[in-house]
């Protein structure tokens, strides 16, 4: 089973969420998703080892037999080729890898060759992977897709990156039940709604979180009674569980009572999924 | 003019808290929400729409059925696995290369641009903001971001605005470089915690790499004072200046439940420190 905690937007809890659930529940693995900003580890304190650098395919231009034609910047929609009187440039920043400008060129000149884009590593249990995407680099989602391969048979969570932009949905694409993590305030509201449309959408199981609980008004609450949106779990705004977060300590160790609460919540999750 | 991005490696690190003050305290400035990824600017500013701006991006393929003949060529060439059993494409995968139109022998595949996002011209109480939603699932962000950007400009210099005073998304990816490049200073709102201190450094490098001088602002800084310290070391061996410290505090949730910036809600010690940052930045920015 594949469990993503995701939310709308960043420094709601998701890692909290993620790392407490790993620690709490047996024979699961994790994925930190969160590619521009994998912040898991600094909870697991895991020694990490790279299995691998993610490359994706840029073309390299055999200027021999390139004629300027122009064709392939003509076809490529990001924008990075341009064909200029006597030399083709690459903007290998910009490039997606999708082949294009291989398949329209007409003299063969274009071969390609792979970027680094980041790196996958894992911690030595090889129960814990996570994506590291190159500083500067725009390209999260092919990091996530192959991120996604280590996922392996036993129940996975993933950590998404915030937002719900493609990284995000790469990373909820294809899994069994999302966990949207949300503070009961206006701006937490306001980001829950944009994270439910698109489980919605994606016809995805979900059940909410509400992290700092007792801190806003009661604007979550009402919206998850009105839509049908489970409340799976409250963790109280409390000064130690934000100290030991400080700290990079999961608070399920601090508070082991926690534990049992993560069985639970995993027990309503199989029961959803089912 | 003159722009300053604030941003924060991570989410829900108050950047939005501290951008709205700012708004409030600046004279003469036209607020960008770049967050277009989850923006919030105008929960706290409510604007008045005065404009909207389509924004579309790149096309998605669609397959016409009564022209496919099944052959499977387009699978064997589009490279992201967007095209689903039954020669369906997934939207949300589509990245829009356009390969497969191309290698369709029979023509059944033509690209269609959609609208992905608008973009806003407002009126707010404290002056023009620019904003904007992106289509959910869409990518592009960086290209949002950059129309943001360009429409903020306009409306800047037409009502002879200043400064750009621009909410910029979390991360590290294409929409903060889009939200960054250009701009005359990065303010980087952290808080003393491992995490807040390892996206610090990544979005420092981010603003190094694209040469924009940083200024840090240490959000709950009393949650954690040894962390707060390792904060102050690691800027002062890089050479940025602390513009100031906000503690761990209830205002700005209240704030935001009445709809409101920290600097109207209340005069309390802590709208006292958000005022000090503006000041130090306003100093930085040479004006
Ligand atoms: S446009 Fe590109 S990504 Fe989209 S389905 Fe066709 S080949 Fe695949
Ligand atoms: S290449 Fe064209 S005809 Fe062949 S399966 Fe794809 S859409 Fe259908």
């Amino acid at each position: 089973m594949k469990i993503t905690v995701a939310s709308g937007k960043g420094g709601t809890g998701k890692t909290t969420v993620a790392v407490n659930f790993f620690l709490s529940v047996p024979k699961i693995s994790l994925l930190d998703c969160d590619v521009e900003e994998p912040n898991s580890n600094l909870f697991l304190h895991n020694d990490l080892e790279k299995v691998k650098d993610v490359t994706i395919p840029v073309p390299v231009i055999d200027e021999q037999k390139c004629e300027h034609c122009g064709k392939c910047a003509d076809f490529c929609n990001y924008n990075a080729l341009a064909a200029l009187p006597q030399k083709v440039m690459v903007f290998s920043d910009l490039c997606h890898g999708c082949g294009g400008c291989s398949l329209v060129c007409p003299n063969d000149a274009i071969s390609e060759t792979g970027r680094s884009i980041g790196d996958i590593e894992r911690s030595f249990s090889g129960k814990f992977h996570t994506g590291l995407l190159n500083i500067g680099e725009a390209m999260a989602s092919p990091l996530i897709k192959e991120l996604k391969t280590y996922a392996g048979e036993n129940t996975v969570i993933m950590d998404a990156p915030p937002g719900t932009a493609c990284p995000m949905i790469t990373t909820v694409e294809d899994t069994d039940y999302c966990i949207l993590v949300t503070e009961p305030t206006p701006f937490g509201l306001n980001d829950l709604k944009l994270a439910a449309e698109v489980v919605r959408e994606m016809k995805i199981p979900a059940g909410v979180i509400i992290n700092r609980a007792g801190v806003g008004d009661g604007g979550v609450e009402e919206y998850c009674h009105q839509t049908g949106l489970p409340i799976i779990m409250e963790i109280p705004y409390d000064r130690r569980i934000a100290v030991a977060y400080s700290e990079g300590i999961p608070f399920v160790e601090t508070m082991p009572q926690w534990k049992e609460k993560f069985l639970q919540m995993f027990e309503t999750i199989k029961e959803a999924v089912r | 003019m003159r722009q300053l991005t604030v941003i924060s490696g991570k989410g829900g690190t108050g950047k939005t808290t501290l951008t709205s003050s700012f708004a409030a305290l600046a004279e003469n400035a036209t607020i960008a929400d770049c967050d277009v990824d989850a923006a919030n600017m105008h929960l706290l500013l409510q604007p008045e729409i005065i404009k909207t701006y389509d924004f579309t991006a790149l096309p998605t393929a669609v397959i016409h059925p009564e022209q496919c003949t099944g052959c499977g060529i387009c699978v064997d060439h589009c490279r992201f696995g967007a095209i689903k059993e039954g020669f369906e494409i997934d939207p949300y995968i589509c990245e829009g290369c356009g390969v497969c139109e191309y290698v369709c022998p029979v023509d059944a595949v033509t690209m269609e641009y959609n609208k992905c996002g608008e973009a806003y011209e407002s009126k707010t109480r404290f002056g023009p903001l620019v904003h904007a939603k992106l289509g959910i699932g869409e990518e592009a962000g960086g290209k949002l971001v950059t129309l943001v950007r360009e429409i903020a400009e306009e409306v800047a210099q037409k009502n002879n605005c200043d400064t750009i005073i621009i909410d910029g998304p979390p991360g590290t990816g294409c929409s903060v470089i889009a939200a960054l490049t250009g701009v005359d200073i990065a303010l980087v709102v952290t808080e003393p915690t491992v995490a807040g201190i390892h996206d610090l450094k990544r979005v420092i490098e981010v603003a190094e790499h694209f040469d924009i001088p940083s200024l840090v602002c240490i959000n709950k800084s009393d949650i954690n004072d040894s962390k707060r310290r390792e904060i102050e070391t690691f800027c002062t061996q890089k050479g940025i200046r602390i513009a100031g410290e906000i503690p761990y505090d209830t205002t700005p949730t209240e704030a935001m439940v009445k709809g409101k910036t920290i600097v109207e809600y209340t005069d309390n010690s802590f709208a006292k420190c958000v005022i000090e940052v503006w000041e130090k930045v306003k100093e930085e920015m040479g004006s």
